[in-house]
């Protein structure tokens, strides 16, 4: 997209290209707009190589004073609008100052780029990578192009990951015992898990189990903390009585979840819990929150 | 009304909620046809969500079930075609339970499960572990009812039995009872958990809600006996206990009466026979209200139909003690129902009766133990005033006799007297009259002094006025039928033993004295004829061995004939005890035994002169003696005299002159009898008749 300082008409068109273009893989990306945008895939410690072709408009030759690329990886606080802080700052010299009056094309490379956070769109906060084109012009105001691209860091199965076994309850009413097998959980898991009744006193009408997501941004004074629930997955239907225990099987892959960010560049955190509720025939609530580790399994390439 | 505005609801709701099916249905529908999977999980979780309802009775739910079962089959169809929506079934088997609500992902993943089943991808038991598994989310009693019913619709052809297309490695017949079992339990919990749910209901629309559901639990015990692999040693080590242990623990009368009725029903007769310990073993750990003895007489019922089949099966009713184990079982029952009333622990000891006699009706022992068991059960009651009672206690007391046509295999049950005694006097007649007719329709005879002597114990309340009741209470006409039964009774006492005979006949007569004015007019007759009979055979067997003692004498016999026939003095009933006397002569006459025929005559005539004193009565009387007596050929000419002077004596001097003309015409064939050695005595024949002219 052709972003114009004080010029009514675009001087040349910018396209940016993959050298991988083909074959890397796309994901999508909501842009800002609404509209969703597919863009290629990074993972940290890969090469981000590609071509930039710069083509002037209807022939006019453009003047300029240098061309470069940069790699931005840009954290944006929505409370604080047009705050982006660069945490990544990559440049490479395209050009020299000079004259464009045909097309050219530079090729670029910026290799094994350290990009330890991924790609997140949140509440409050966003974090993104970008190559950043610009064109030098003095009065004329430079011609920028940007193109998104996302980050996503695979890893290893943790080595230690016990399961989460918990009894909880409220004196002579209500008395369960809770397991869930895990307490890391890769994006595409399953929660398998059993919830057992010890005591039973008060009419129960259905038991659910929410995923919820609390991103917290800033600090200290400024903290934000927002709280979404991703998922609410009924457990059970009806009341169950002392004994009886209840299967647990939750699927992650439909929902929409990110692996758990922590102070991520000491600006923001996302945490995932999973929210049991159980709920009496009065529409009283009792719960019990678990926090659990979200992580992306898979090979680094 | 608050009632039908319930109803009315309920078939609103009912309404909406088919159409809701009908709505998502259509875009199911349109889903599949276009192969588009997304759209029919999303449509076919929405139909399946009106499954969620609360509002709806079981009978009224099970409409909404079915509807949304039709779907369930055609969606089926669909899964099972990989190659129209390109999603193999381990894929969708996980597909599906991404869907948010319980309900309807549970029967979507049941309907993934039958096409993976039939797949055999996995084998058949690991699927369906996981089904049986995963529905104990549901918890709710009727909506978890219908879903586990679905599941055991769809697995029923898929079980892991031998010579199934299913058939697994291992232990595979467990692994199908093992499903079936859990599923079993499950459903019969949540069935129980029903009366606990929900507004507070009148129990009987609980109790006839819940019947309506009760075929869906019952259904699980009908395939496990359909299941080829279970076997008698599979049933009895695992099936059964398990089942059983379900039923005494729910602890549900309702459940538990079904069940009950349900295994007994369902699996073969010689399961049952060779469980029977087992089995019986249950029934005192059932709640008390539970109609055991319902359920106990069906068991004793098979069993003795099963018995009846074939002669081969009887001697494994011997090995496994069948008896004992049924009677120690009802003695159980009875012992730990403390609130039973009398009339069902008596129509338990009916129905283990009858087993008895179809099964063992040779073993009387058995028979005679049923009644000890039973009186001891009365002995410990109150006196019996309840109607049901009485009639199941007559039915105990029958059944032997319509099975052993001869009454004197009843008479050999030593209990059968000691039931008897518990009856109250109506009915103890009444059973005694069916004594009799039993006899009487058999033509039995009753034929040793002892079986006389237990039989007249039997009807002793025909005989005699047993303490407490008046006979004046009796209506006439009853009390006739009753007399004159037991004297048709006393024609079938015989015996071809002279000996014997009159053992029979003292002892009847020992009985009959007991009786009383009213009814010795009855029972004095038929006994009297029937000792002139014993006379007569003994005329005919002249040539007794020399030397021995012989008690039955004719002479003997009409000297017991005298007392009896005196005992008719306390009725008082003169003309009755004066024809009697009358027909005593006559056959003493023919023994020759000419002072014992004059005795009689004697007898007669007293009583003539002192008793008979209504004039019409009289000449009746005179007439018979002067019959009588001119067939007498054994009196010498001194006796006949004395009686013929006699008779012609009181003819004078009967009130009406015509009478007395008519009388002493008769006399006068006492002076002239027409055969060779008769008298012929024209003198005083003249004499006669000159006396009646003036």
């Amino acid at each position: 997209m052709n972003y114009i300082l004080g010029a009514f008409k675009p001087a040349c068109h910018i396209s940016i290209t993959f050298s991988d273009g083909k074959s890397r893989k796309q994901v999508p990306l909501k842009k800002e707009n609404g509209q969703t945008a597919m863009v290629p895939l990074f993972q940290s410690q890969e090469n981000i190589s590609g071509k930039i072709s710069i083509e002037p408009v209807s022939g006019k030759k453009v003047e300029h004073n240098g061309i470069k690329v940069e790699l931005l990886g840009q954290i944006e606080m929505y409370f604080d609008r047009n705050n982006f802080y660069d945490f990544t700052s990559l440049v490479r010299e395209l050009d020299v100052p000079g004259e464009i009056y045909e097309r050219k094309t530079y090729p670029f490379e910026f290799s094994t780029v350290e990009m330890p956070y991924e790609t997140y769109n949140g509440v409050n906060v966003r974090l993104r990578y970008i190559l950043k084109v610009t064109i030098s012009r003095g009065y004329a105001g430079s011609i920028v192009e940007y193109q998104d691209f996302v980050v996503r860091n695979y890893g290893p199965p943790p080595s230690i990951n016990n399961s989460i076994k918990m009894e909880v309850g409220i004196e002579d009413c209500l008395h369960i015992e809770f397991e869930y097998n895990k307490s890391k959980y890769d994006l595409k898991d399953v929660i398998i898990g059993k919830i057992y009744f010890l005591l039973v006193r008060i009419k129960i009408k259905n038991m659910d189990l929410e995923i919820r997501r609390r991103e917290s941004t800033g600090s200290g004074a400024n903290t934000h903390v927002e709280t979404e629930t991703l998922a609410k997955f009924e457990l059970m239907d009806g009341a169950p009585v002392r004994g009886e225990s209840i299967p647990i099987r939750l699927f992650l892959s439909p929902y929409e979840l990110t692996p758990t960010y922590r102070n991520i560049n000491n600006k923001f955190s996302v945490k995932y819990y999973l929210n049991l509720v159980l709920v009496d025939e009065e529409d009283r609530r009792y719960f019990k929150q678990q926090e659990i580790t979200m992580f992306r399994l898979g090979e680094t390439s | 009304m608050m009632i039908a505005d319930g109803i009315e609801d309920e078939e609103k709701w009912l309404a909406e909620g088919i159409a809701g099916i009908q709505h998502n249905a259509f875009y199911l529908h349109r889903a599949v046809d276009s192969n588009n999977l997304r759209e029919a999980l999303k449509y076919s979780a929405q139909l399946l969500s009106e499954l969620r309802t609360s509002r709806l009775s079981p009978h009224k739910y099970y409409e909404l079930y079915m509807r949304a079962f039709d779907e369930l089959r055609r969606l089926e169809m669909f899964f099972k075609d990989e190659e129209r929506h390109g999603c193999s079934v381990l894929d969708l088997y996980e597909l599906v339970q991404h869907a948010g609500n319980v309900l309807p992902r549970l029967y979507l993943l049941c309907t993934v499960g039958s096409v993976y089943i039939k797949s055999k991808e996995a084998p058949a038991k690991d699927v369906l572990k996981d089904l049986v598994e995963m529905c104990r989310s549901v918890q709710h009693p009727i909506r978890g009812l219908f879903l586990r019913s679905y599941l055991a619709q769809i697995s029923r052809d898929k079980l892991p039995d031998i010579g199934s297309e299913y058939e697994g490695d291992g232990d595979t017949v467990m692994d199908a009872v093992d499903f079936v079992l859990q599923n079993f339990t499950e459903m019969n919990k949540l069935w129980v958990r029903m009366q606990h749910q929900g507004p507070i209901r009148v129990k009987e629309k609980l109790d006839k809600e819940r019947s309506e559901l009760r075929d869906l639990v019952g259904k699980n015990l009908h395939v496990l006996s359909q299941i080829e692999g279970v076997d008698l040693e599979i049933y009895k080590d695992t099936v059964l206990p398990r089942v059983l242990e379900q039923v005494v623990n729910c602890k549900d009368e309702l459940a538990q009466h079904y069940l009950m009725d349900c295994i007994i029903q369902v699996f073969p007769d010689e399961y049952h026979l060779q469980t029977l310990e087992t089995l019986l073993g249950a029934f005192p750990q059932l709640q008390p209200a539970v109609d055991i003895k319902t359920v106990l007489s069906q068991l004793m019922d098979r069993l003795s139909n099963y018995a009846a089949s074939s002669a081969e099966v009887l001697p494994e009713f011997l090995q496994v003690e069948a008896f004992a184990k049924l009677s120690n079982a009802i003695g159980k029952v009875i012992e730990a129902q403390v609130e039973m009333p009398v009339v069902g622990a008596i129509s338990l000891y009916v129905s283990l009766l009858t087993f008895a006699l179809r099964v063992h009706s040779d073993r009387l022992d058995y028979v005679d133990q049923v009644l000890g068991a039973c009186v001891k059960k009365l002995s410990g009651s109150p006196k019996l005033e309840d109607n049901k009672a009485t009639k199941q206690v007559v039915a105990l007391l029958t059944a032997p006799l319509e099975k052993y046509n001869d009454i004197d295999t009843a008479l050999t049950l030593s209990n059968y007297p000691h039931v008897m005694d518990h009856l109250d006097a109506g009915t103890n007649k009444i059973m005694a009259m069916v004594l009799i007719q039993s006899i009487m329709k058999y033509n039995t005879c009753v034929s040793t002094a002892e079986k006389v002597d237990v039989l007249f114990e039997l009807i002793k309340g025909l005989i005699k006025d047993i303490d407490g009741t008046l006979a004046d209470e009796l209506d006439e006409e009853d009390f006739k039928e009753e007399q004159n039964s037991v004297a048709r009774l006393v024609h079938m006492l015989y015996n071809d033993d002279p000996e014997e005979m009159l053992q029979i006949i003292c002892t009847v007569r020992k009985h009959i004295m007991a009786g009383g004015p009213k009814r010795l007019p009855f029972t004095v007759p038929p006994l009297v004829f029937s000792a002139l009979k014993l006379v007569r055979r003994l005329q005919g067997l002249d040539g007794e061995v020399a030397g021995e003692e012989v008690p039955a004498t004719p002479r003997k016999i009409f000297q017991l004939l005298n007392q009896i026939i005196e005992a008719l003095s306390n009725v008082p009933s003169p003309e009755l005890a004066l024809r009697l006397y009358l027909q005593c002569a006559e056959a003493a006459n023919d023994c020759d035994l000419e002072p014992v025929a004059y005795e009689f005559f004697t007898q007669a005539f007293v009583l003539y002169e002192e008793e008979v004193a209504d004039s019409k009565a009289q000449v009746t009387s005179i007439h018979l003696i002067i019959g009588t007596l001119q067939r007498m050929n054994a009196f010498g000419v001194e006796n006949r005299d004395t009686l013929t002077h006699k008779a012609t004596g009181y003819s004078a001097k009967l009130l009406k002159k015509p009478d007395q003309c008519r009388a002493v015409y008769a006399c006068s064939h006492l002076f002239w009898v027409d055969d060779q050695d008769g008298i012929k005595d024209g003198e005083r024949f003249k004499l006669i008749f000159r006396h009646n002219w003036t």
